[in-house]
């Protein structure tokens, strides 16, 4: 219990560093960038009508107190992590005065279930038929299966995404191609839920397609190497049943590098989901990120992108917790 | 060398496919130096024109020839790949190689930053940095900011195998005749990474492509410039699909395409060839 | 081939089995001949010993006639017959073969080998492999995998254990109770203390010794360390680049040897008192993938002839429980009055008519 405890630590300051370098990236583009949202602002506001200059000058000054570009360089740093902590990122621009916390609130469950649930069925299928591949390689169709999804995997999750819209909004349109959900629904109830499915599954499938390639492959040549560990060798030696050898030797033991590499690839996962929302226009946190860019909304964008770290950073926290039930080894490590 | 290369293409299926997609693909990027109109001019030929014999990738509704155009957009996507690539290759070389020939502490340190690199959530960076840049944004700038983030996977990989140098015994030698740290790293060690170094640049060179495209379908970078995304993105501002124009997002889409599984295959025969082990496998593959 | 010990029951005959490690890669074809031509007997209840130096193709020969190969290393030619066994084990399907292993022929690892699933503990292990095979109830068979632990004085604890959480001597002796709990018919030891220090192989010894003679198996057991052959082997057989050399009782080769390489194997050894400097044997052992014409010792060997580097010497048994391989030990006297080589050999080379 102690050791685990200690791994448990160990995951808790990665989780910390995570965020304070993530966070700290996204402030220094924010100050280092010889960009001033402010006056960017104010120039896209004064573009549209006369304004008076003390009028420019109190707007100048809401506006830096708002975005908290007040005061000296460590006051504004201060200040910066003091608003993180509370959840504090200010009123949306664009949305005025609709808090930035709120908007993120609305997003974020559409983008945490689209993620979760692709992400889950490409890992959980990538990696099965990959653990079959790399054990029995001589099947013809998990080999075609192989150079599928050798040609899915190195490509981006935008163009898959997009292919899937072509093919589905204009060649064949059977599947809502925009939108999280069908407009005038009463927002309860099964038809509600049919339809929040019915348009999630070509953002998903784009996101499972992709995700399922890499872990095929991943998974696949995993496995390869592990039939040739002393401990495959031995059990086959022993007439272990050969179910058994595959699920609970081969494949298990390719469980402990796959959920490793789950956790490094979450980043990476999180960009494509978001970018697959932008495709479909899914109501979560990519689509708002780049409407908020297009409106020049500072508070909103820098909250985003803020979110985004902690929520990769602690979806590997939760990883990073249950792996030890999966492999005991990790703990003592 | 030469030797290898011709038996990788005989032997290796990856490799003879990952190398003709990238001769064609590298073919168009030379073919934008004949083109016979100014890349960046519009309405030089009739608009909205299908494929012929003309013009065989048809033309768009700006005028341009699809053709032309795709050939100066895949070269500046190639350029743009190639030069991220090669600026994160410094970083992750240096990061790796020390972190594997130092190990203990410095290792730790290193590598705990490196994985926190790994896992931050690179596209909303990106967005943000466009976002403060905005008209400022240009490509090298662009490529200045992807490749100081896109190095610490491949640091990773450098690492494991500098690791795996630091343990034989000519590293223990070129410590004993008085070779400096420097030297030992440059000289001795260097030259072994380099293999995992190349294939990695391609893996490198897909990632910064990919995310190129990406940004700039959303409009989230300098879309003056013609690359593969602005392609896309000036398509779809001009809803080519709708309109009946496919061929202005088809052939874009499917030189991309070629290029990410030219590159990709590449790095996996390259991988192969370097690691014994899956060599072994395919030995008993073919008995 | 007649029996080495024809008065007891042979569990085991192989016949001129020959296994090569066949490798194609970018085209070319290679071959190691790992095993070449390869005859021995064993009997009930008998250790019998197999040494030689690393990659002398031990481990091969007994992976091949444990049936655990898999390609590039395939069986050319010969044949394995157990007793238990109504045909070559290399003609039974996969079904049949499994369900041989453990119950009557079984397999003690390399020391030094990870043969414990990381991620299960060492009760499942024993279910894994000992379960299907002894056809007990679970709660039985639980029974009597603990009374096999204390019977070599392992505590039943052990089963709960991770492989991780053990030492190396302790997983060890886990394995060897893992492969005996069936009570085989037929072990095979491949090198099971050579990872191990010199304290713990010896209790490790014991406990195989212990385990053999509680079970009454038969077993080969592989090791290049001739100390332990002393302790543990009835029979020896010593190899060299792939053959068999030398056959013996395990004192006959140590009071007798005959090979020159043995000679010079048993020389080598330390003798207390004895402070006489040892020899080494000049050059390297042969590459298998390209191995020496005729006698593979010819380029070491003290004694060499024009005829060991034409035709390879076969085994012959030069009374009635030692075979030897040498053309110098075996001249065999033609009826002209020659003596030369082996008469057998001479024919099949078509050099006596």
């Amino acid at each position: 219990m102690r050791t685990y405890a200690l791994y448990f630590v160990s995951r808790l300051a990665q989780f910390v560093l995570v965020v304070f370098i993530g966070i700290n990236v996204a402030y220094l583009i924010t100050h280092l960038t010889p960009i001033d949202p402010v006056e960017q602002a104010i120039s896209s506001v004064t573009m549209f009508g006369q304004s008076s200059p003390e009028m420019v000058e109190v707007m100048r000054k809401a506006l830096r107190e708002l975005y908290g570009l007040e005061g000296s360089a460590p006051q504004q740093y201060v200040t910066f992590w003091k608003r993180l902590a509370t959840g504090d990122f200010g009123p949306s621009l664009s949305a005025f005065p609709t808090p930035v916390s709120t908007l993120i609130w609305q997003a974020l469950p559409w983008t945490v279930g689209l993620l979760v649930c692709s992400t889950l069925i490409a890992w959980m299928v990538g990696n099965f038929l990959g653990g079959l591949a790399g054990y029995y390689r001589r099947n013809i169709l998990l080999k075609a299966l192989g150079i599928v999804a050798m040609s899915l995997q190195p490509i981006p999750y935008y163009i898959v995404a997009f292919i899937l819209l072509i093919v589905f909004g204009f060649l064949w349109p059977v599947l809502p191609i925009s939108g999280g959900a069908e407009m005038n629904i009463d927002r309860q109830g099964f038809a509600f839920a049919a339809s929040i499915i019915q348009h999630s599954i070509l953002p998903a499938l784009s996101l499972v397609l992709v995700g399922m390639g890499a872990w095929f492959i991943g998974m696949r040549s995993l496995v390869s190497n592990i039939v040739t560990e002393d401990y495959v060798t031995y059990a086959e030696l022993g007439g272990v049943d050969r179910r058994r050898i595959l699920f609970s030797y081969v494949m298990r033991n390719a469980l402990s590098p796959q959920v490793t590499g789950l956790a490094l690839s979450l980043g990476a996962i999180f960009n494509g989901a978001i970018i697959t929302e932008v495709v479909f226009g899914y109501p979560g946190l990519g689509t708002l990120l780049v409407r908020a860019v297009n409106a020049g909304d500072y508070s909103l964008v820098l909250g985003i992108t803020s979110v985004s770290i902690i929520a990769v950073a602690a979806a590997i926290l939760v990883i990073d917790i249950i792996y030890p039930l999966l492999d005991p080894r990790v703990v003592q490590g | 060398m030469l030797k290898i290369v011709r038996d990788l293409f005989r032997y290796n299926r990856e490799f003879a496919l990952g190398t003709i997609l990238i001769l064609v693909v590298f073919g168009f990027a030379v073919a934008s130096f004949f083109s016979p109109y100014p890349p960046l001019d519009s309405y030089v030929v009739p608009p909205d024109v299908p494929p012929s014999w003309a013009y065989p990738f048809g033309t768009n509704s700006r005028g341009q020839d699809v053709f032309w155009q795709l050939t100066l957009a895949i070269r500046n996507s190639l350029l743009f790949g190639l030069s991220v690539a090669l600026m994160s290759r410094i970083l992750s070389l240096l990061i790796g190689l020390v972190a594997g020939y130092a190990g203990g502490v410095v290792d730790r340190v290193l590598m705990t930053i490196n994985d926190t690199f790994v896992v931050i959530p690179l596209f909303p960076i990106l967005v943000l940095f466009f976002f403060m840049m905005h008209d400022q944004m240009s490509w090298p700038l662009l490529a200045i900011a992807m490749a100081s983030l896109g190095w610490p996977y491949d640091a990773r990989l450098i690492r494991s195998v500098a690791l795996s140098l630091r343990t034989r015994e000519f590293t223990a030698m070129s410590v004993f005749s008085g070779m400096s740290a420097r030297q030992i790293l440059v000289e001795e060690h260097l030259p072994y990474v380099l293999p995992i170094v190349f294939s990695t640049t391609l893996n490198n060179m897909n990632w910064s492509i990919g995310l190129e495209v990406t940004l700039s379908v959303i409009g989230f970078t300098n879309i003056e410039t013609p690359t593969i995304g602005t392609m896309i993105y000036w398509a779809n501002q001009h809803t080519a699909m709708v309109a009946g124009v496919w061929w202005w997002i088809v052939f874009p889409v499917a030189l991309v395409i070629m290029a990410f599984l030219g590159l990709y295959l590449l790095s996996v025969s390259m991988n192969e060839y370097i690691d014994p082990r899956s060599r072994l496998m395919r030995m008993d593959s073919k008995v | 081939m007649t029996g080495a010990n024809g008065s007891k029951k042979v569990m085991l005959a192989v016949e001129h089995l020959r296994a090569y490690y066949v490798m194609r890669y970018f085209g070319t074809q290679r071959e190691v001949r790992a095993v070449d031509d390869i005859s021995l007997e064993v009997g009930r209840n008998e250790i019998y010993g197999l040494a030689g130096e690393s990659s002398s193709g031990k481990t091969t020969f007994v992976k091949t006639i444990a049936a655990a190969i898999r390609p590039p290393l395939t069986v050319v030619g010969g044949s394995i017959r157990y007793s238990f066994l109504d045909r070559d084990i290399y003609r039974l399907d996969r079904a049949a073969l499994s369900s041989i292993r453990w119950r009557h022929l079984s397999y003690i690892p390399q020391g030094s080998m990870n043969v414990l699933n990381p991620v299960r503990r060492v009760r499942e292990s024993f279910n894994d492999f000992a379960l299907p095979h002894m056809g007990l109830p679970k709660q039985q068979f639980s029974n009597a995998v603990i009374a096999h632990l204390e019977r070599l004085q392992l505590k039943p604890s052990v089963l709960d254990a991770y492989p991780h959480e053990l030492s190396g001597g302790m997983r060890q002796r886990v394995a060897i109770a893992l492969a005996t709990v069936c009570r085989p018919d037929f072990i095979i030891a491949d090198e099971p203390t050579t990872a191990l220090d010199v304290v713990v192989q010896k209790s490790v010894l014991e406990l195989i010794r212990e385990a053999q003679r509680e079970i009454g198996s038969s077993m080969i057991f592989v090791t290049h360390d001739m100390a332990v052959h002393a302790n543990i082997s009835d029979r020896l057989g010593i190899m060299y680049a792939g053959r068999l050399v030398e056959e013996a009782p395990t004192a006959e080769v140590f009071r007798n040897p005959k090979h020159p390489y043995t000679q010079h194997l048993i020389a080598s050894l330390p003798r207390i008192g004895d402070n006489s400097p040892r020899t080494a044997l000049t050059g390297a052992p042969p590459s298998m993938a390209d191995p020496p014409s005729g006698c593979r010792f010819h380029p070491r060997c003290p004694l060499a002839m024009d005829i060991c580097r034409e035709l390879a010497p076969e085994m012959i048994a030069a009374d009635p429980h030692h075979r030897v391989a040498c053309h110098a030990v075996n001249p065999v006297v033609r009826p002209g009055g020659e003596q030369m080589f082996a008469k057998n050999l001479g024919q099949r080379s078509g050099l006596v008519q």
